[in-house]
């Protein structure tokens, strides 16, 4: 049992990492990793709404959505399962308001340095990728929660070490055009490459 | 000596600003200097004096790769012999038949002359390849951008035929080295401002781009139609027996086993690295803990076991002698450019490599050779880690002082 949740963990970090392997979130992962500490910041705040929104989406989904789900109000023959991009977007939405407030409360410099991109978290892809894909694997409660603990450690190494090495890059120099995000793509895509070795694990 | 100096001094004059070659001054400046010291001096009031500098340090390790390069020709003439006699073969076909059977007519017989003339012929048109093509992107961006040719490139150039198949397509190899030259080093400005090795970077790319020629059992000797795995995949697929069955543990270090041409001979890395740590070129914290991380893990799954993969049978020190191991921790995770600058920072790289080059070739069944990747993630998580490094440092200063 033990070693189910840890592959589902491990394969969430590193083989499907989110941002390395699928290439989601990557509107926040590119414009907010300037700096590693920031990065850090914004890691930690996309694992805590991760871990807590995808075990709520799923147990909204199990018993509100999905078909049948509504037997136990007295409807078997319903089908909410086209709700669930709606649904999910709204307890993210929700999820995001109450952590800024948390941020504002007791970590002031974290709330200010995080900015703009606190909120933003609530349309960041990864975060409702995680949603999806736990709708589509099938994940019930236990694994859903290890599965959004899981892939948002991975968004948070990958968005670390892209800070890393972009703060190793101020000092390179880029030809004019490629200045800014166009560089930071194709560093994005090199650490793709090389997060490709964990491609083909099998847990 | 005195000849070159007087043809440089000659022709120094035309590639001055203005003159017809003025453009082309790099190409001057890289050939002046690889020759003899720069005639520039220290423009600053802030400056190190040192004998050695980046163009030196690069020549130490041409030096060192030298048993390499001699190994893989060897290796390469010596599985194509073997491959023909197995298969009947007694003529070397093609453009190669006719010249081995002009510059040396005992070539086929499988002496030791014979056969390393017959794999020169297969490592030194890769090798021109990647010199013309990586060189010339390396003068573009050079005189566009106006910076240096860099002697890095000479590393680079000589690294990345050594990882390649003999059997390899020139075309491919073009292909790669403008990947590696351009999109992991020139487009960040040149040789150390790279977060990628270039060479790992080309390689990596024609391993995903095309896997068929760079990968599988038909690829590793040079003569078509032979299947001669490597012995990490017999490995793979069949444990430690089905590696003795084909070779012993003795010619594995030696390196007369299928592979990639340069990273078959663990005996000739161990002399690169001699002569690398000799001269203080390479990082003995990266080689030392990149060795006891691969040696470490390797331990672990040798003893823990597993009744249904057949890789955690290879013992630990076949690990070493098998595939690009020993090359990597000699040649390519060392990369003074790539790799961790801090000392801390340099244990803790190395043992990340060492421990997933032997994660990716135990446990990951897409790749029974795992060091490329292995290096190139670590290059990847190298600033992260000097970050740390740095931080825990400064941490501990304010601690220590406030």
């Amino acid at each position: 049992m033990f070693e189910h949740y840890l592959s589902i963990f491990l394969r969430s970090v590193f083989t499907e990492n989110m941002a390395l392997a699928f290439f989601l979130g990557m509107c926040t992962y590119v414009a907010v990793s300037k700096r590693v500490e920031t990065a850090t910041g914004l890691g930690i705040a996309v694992i805590v709404v991760q871990t807590i929104t995808l075990p709520v989406n799923n147990l909204i989904y199990h018993y509100v959505l999905k078909e049948g789900a509504l037997a136990w109000a007295g409807y078997p023959d319903l089908d909410l399962s086209f709700l669930v991009l709606i649904c999910s977007i709204g307890v993210i939405a929700a999820i995001v308001q109450v952590l800024e407030m948390v941020l504002d409360r007791f970590f002031p410099a974290l709330y200010n340095s995080l900015g703009i991109f606190l909120p933003l978290i609530t349309v960041n892809c990864a975060i409702l990728g995680g949603s999806l894909f736990m709708v589509e694997r099938q994940y019930n409660a236990a694994e859903s929660l290890v599965f959004g603990f899981g892939s948002g450690v991975g968004w948070a190494l990958a968005i670390m070490i892209l800070a890393a090495v972009r703060e190793k890059l101020r000092y390179s120099n880029v030809p004019r055009g490629l200045e800014g995000l166009g560089i930071t793509f194709i560093t994005v895509g090199l650490i793709a490459m090389a997060f490709m070795a964990f491609s083909g694990i099998e847990l | 000596m005195r000849p070159i100096r007087f043809l440089l001094d000659r022709t120094e004059p035309l590639f001055r600003q203005g003159k017809p070659l003025g453009r082309l001054y790099p190409v001057y400046e890289v050939i002046d200097t690889f020759f003899y010291t720069p005639g520039e001096v220290a423009e600053g009031s802030c400056h190190v004096r040192d004998s050695i500098d980046f163009k030196r340090a690069m020549s130490v390790v041409l030096v060192a790769l030298v048993p390499c390069v001699v190994m893989a020709m060897y290796n390469t003439g010596y599985q194509a012999h073997r491959a023909m006699t197995e298969m009947g073969i007694t003529q070397v076909p093609g453009w190669r038949g006719a010249v081995l059977g002009a510059v040396a007519p005992w070539g086929v017989s499988g002496s030791l002359l014979g056969n390393l003339v017959h794999g020169a012929l297969y490592f030194l048109p890769i090798y021109a390849v990647t010199m013309a093509v990586g060189l010339g992107w390396e003068i573009l961006f050079a005189v566009l951008r106006k910076h240096e040719v860099n002697e890095g490139f000479f590393v680079t150039g000589l690294i990345f035929p050594l990882t390649l198949p003999a059997s390899i397509p020139l075309w491919q190899v073009a292909v790669g080295i403008s990947f590696g030259v351009v999109i992991a080093k020139e487009i960040f400005g040149g040789t150390g401002r790279n977060f990628l090795n270039p060479a790992l970077a080309a390689r990596a790319f024609l391993f995903f781009a095309y896997p068929a020629q760079i990968s599988g059992d038909s690829v590793w000797v040079a003569v078509d139609g032979f299947s001669g795995a490597t012995p990490l995949a017999l490995a793979a697929s069949g444990g430690l027996e089905a590696v003795a069955a084909s070779t012993t543990w003795f010619s594995a270090m030696i390196g007369t086993i299928p592979g990639s041409m340069g990273e078959t001979s663990a005996i000739a890395c161990l002399i690169g690295a001699a002569v690398m740590l000799t001269a203080g070129i390479g990082s003995w914290r990266i080689m030392a803990s990149m060795l006891g991380g691969a040696m470490a893990v390797a331990t672990l799954m040798y003893v823990v076991g597993s009744p249904t993969n057949p890789a955690f049978s290879i013992p630990p020190h076949w690990h070493l002698a098998l595939g690009g191991l020993a090359f990597g921790l000699v040649f390519m995770a060392t990369d003074p450019v790539t790799a961790a600058m801090t000392g801390t920072g340099q244990v803790l790289y190395g043992l990340l490599i060492g421990a997933i080059v032997i994660l990716v070739r135990v446990i990951n069944p897409a790749f029974p050779e795992g060091t490329m990747l292995a290096i190139l993630l670590g290059n990847v998580c190298a600033p992260l880690l000097d970050y740390y490094v740095v931080r825990a440092n400064i941490r501990r200063r304010v601690l220590r002082h406030a």
